[in-house]
């Protein structure tokens, strides 16, 4: 039973294929975590991150249709997301509703209006071309998980230093970070609170629209009201996970991602296995690295907090 | 004034995706009004989804109320249900009492499932925002976990038939009653939402437990200075916040009728109407009162779905309607309370 097991782990990591699918999936997550990493340090808990995949997957595959470019789908699943940030972050940081209410709202929304679109329209896609970066790409096992890729996978290696740059090495990104911590002193510091959460989540969209619509490129090529199945809430698990820095975020991605093709793979090769454990798994390996953590790492002090100056 | 505005807004919006798919938006609305109230047993069928949402909504209230922003009503009912199935036929009583018992392990499924939110937020420090919300994914993958093996959830072979993944069918008299009135049939479980939720709106503003739980989430260092133990108020309100899910799963197994899984537990049971209740409750803003209304109107929007199909449009355009109509109906009070504000900033500008 055991070596069995380990006979099994054997096989699965030294195929090629668990890479290639841990690549993918990590891909989608690191798209829409890093956005999310950046909204959750401006104190909103961007929960609609669900459904910006979603629209951004729908609007990439309407924008191949209309177009037949990846890279113009690309520009539509940006644009996809950031109407769904925009909805969001006015809604929730400029009118003053609950940021849960718009959120859910719009994840249900997005997969009812995706899939009435889908059946009118019927957007067909394909996929994007693979863009192979010589020498790495003969590494073994994983130099084309990591290396041999659609091309839009590469936006990811300047989108994540981006995303670490903006949030730490500017002033933009200090009153993001100041936002999120202690909305009150920054308000009185002269900053905008609620604007730098508003500009937060449509930086979340941009991103997530650019995640969903590269999950559909590499993965589907045909959009299905479906594809994102969760993988929203996983990416706020990882950001979660990661301790609201960059790098755990990342590993939590990662992570994740690595579990999920950790199954996909086994199943493969043929063994069984219990699936709903590894499905369950992002979210008790977050429970539990919060549960014991939490007493060091903590959140953003002001997340998921809504500041209305005079209020609290 | 601002209320119909907007929701005309939305519903303009909505038949405009419609029009533009090239439907007719009035049959919709025909449709979605027949299937909702209008046509023959369908007022009755509105209450019994109502019926669900209204307990998980007050729920909500209560654990907001305390402050706490429990997200997983969704999970605490597939788990409510869950739990109420197993212990029902491992006890497997006469019909009536089976019932009751059927409720009160749902409830205490629900509380169970909150409650380990309550654990990691006053143990570990852990946001209940976050836990419950995770909470809900390992509660849909335990339950599917469940329906695999019989000796937890699955039906035997003869029962099931030829689908997988169900459990055992509550037999005639383990279910709940569903009168006819009018012509309309519900489970009573409608009038028992009803009476919790005048029951929560009593318990929250007139006793003194119901002062204690708004004064910790109005001002938890002054709650604690007067004595009100964070940890065991915010546990409890969390804890009966799951239970009121937990109760609504297990009244849908029990009484649910075909809408939902025929009283048996299958994949997907829960069907959003934790997540739907807990927009009843935000929409009502966190009162027990108006999440009766709120409740009926969502209700009305899921029945009424099930007509739209044969007017040739998508069914899926109510998920549009209702999201449309919900995001409308925040903006109202929103709007007034900026502008409330603003006036009284300018009248206290004046002063001066």
């Amino acid at each position: 039973m055991l070596i069995d097991f380990f006979a099994a782990v054997g096989d699965v990591l030294s195929s090629e294929s668990t890479y290639i699918n841990g690549a993918l999936f990590a891909a989608l997550l690191a798209f829409a975590a890093t956005g999310e990493w950046v909204a959750e340090r401006s104190g909103t808990l961007n929960i609609s991150v669900e459904g910006m995949l979603l629209s951004g997957a729908f609007a990439g595959a309407l924008g191949y249709h209309l177009a037949e470019s990846v890279a113009v789908g690309l520009v539509f699943g940006a644009v996809g997301g950031l109407v769904i940030a925009a909805v969001q972050a006015e809604m929730s940081h400029r009118l003053t509703a609950d940021q849960f209410v718009v959120g859910l709202t719009l994840n249900i929304l997005i997969v009812g209006l995706t899939g009435f679109l889908d059946r009118e329209i019927d957007p067909r896609a394909d996929y994007a071309s693979e863009v192979e970066i010589p020498i790495l790409v003969d590494v073994p096992l994983f130099g084309k998980a990591l290396f041999g890729e659609p091309w839009p996978f590469y936006l990811l290696y300047g989108l994540v230093p981006l995303s670490w740059w903006l949030v730490y090495r500017t002033r933009w990104g200090l009153e993001l970070r100041a936002a999120g911590e202690n909305p009150q002193s920054a308000d009185v510091s002269g900053i905008d609170v609620n604007r730098r959460r508003r500009q937060s989540i449509y930086y979340a969209g941009l991103t997530s629209g650019l995640g969903g619509a590269y999950f559909l490129f590499a993965r589907l090529a045909t959009f299905d009201d479906s594809v994102i199945g969760g993988q929203g809430f996983i990416a706020i698990a990882a950001v979660i996970f990661g301790g609201w820095t960059l790098w755990g975020t990342m590993a939590g991605c990662v992570l994740f991602a690595g579990a999920l093709s950790f199954q996909l793979s086994l199943q493969g090769l043929g063994y069984e296995l219990n699936t709903e454990l590894l499905q369950a798994l992002p979210y008790l390996v977050t429970i539990g690295a919060m549960a014991i953590f939490a007493r060091w790492v903590r959140p953003p002090a002001a997340l998921a907090r809504p500041f209305i100056r005079g209020l609290k | 004034m601002l209320y119909a505005l907007s929701v005309a807004v939305a519903l303009a919006l909505s038949s405009v995706i419609v029009e533009a798919t090239g439907g007719d938006w009035w049959p919709v609305v025909e449709a979605l009004v027949d299937g909702s109230i209008k046509a023959p047993g369908r007022w009755g069928e509105t209450l019994g989804v109502a019926a669900p949402l209204l307990l998980v909504a007050l729920g909500t209230v209560i654990s907001a109320k305390a402050g706490l922003i429990n997200i997983g009503q969704e999970g605490q009912l597939l788990v409510g249900a869950a739990v109420a199935v197993y212990f029902s036929f491992l006890i497997g009583g006469p019909g009536p009492l089976n019932v009751v018992v059927l409720l009160l392990f749902g409830a205490l499924g629900g509380a169970v499932w909150a409650s380990l939110a309550g654990l990691l937020r006053f143990w570990r420090g852990v946001p209940e925002v976050l836990s419950t919300l995770l909470l809900v994914f390992v509660a849909t993958q335990a339950v599917g976990y469940g329906l695999k093996w019989q000796w937890l959830l699955l039906a035997d072979e003869a029962s099931r038939g030829n689908r997988n993944l169900v459990s055992e069918q509550l037999a005639t008299d383990n279910r709940i009653p569903r009168p006819d009135v009018f012509g309309n049939e519900f489970p009573v479980t409608a009038y028992v939402a009803l009476a919790l939720a005048l029951a929560v709106a009593y318990v929250l503003a007139r006793t003194v437990w119901g002062f204690r739980l708004r004064m910790l989430g109005h001002n938890p260092r002054a709650a604690q200075r007067s004595g009100v133990s964070s940890t065991t108020y915010g546990a409890t309100a969390l804890a009966i916040g799951g239970a009121f899910a937990g109760l609504a799963g297990a009244a849908m197994l029990a009484g649910g009728g075909f809408s939902f899984g025929n009283y048996r537990l299958v994949p997907g049971f829960s069907d959003n109407i934790g997540w739907t209740g807990l927009l009843v409750a935000l929409m009502a803003r966190e009162r027990a009162l108006p999440a009766v209304v709120a409740a009926f109107v969502f209700a009305g929007l899921r029945t009424g779905a099930g007509f739209v199909n044969s007017t040739g449009v998508e069914s899926r355009i109510t998920d549009v309607v209702q999201g449309l109509l919900v995001l409308a109906l925040l903006v109202p009070p929103a709007v007034i309370f900026l502008r409330d504000r603003r006036r009284a900033r300018a009248a206290a500008t004046e002063r001066v």
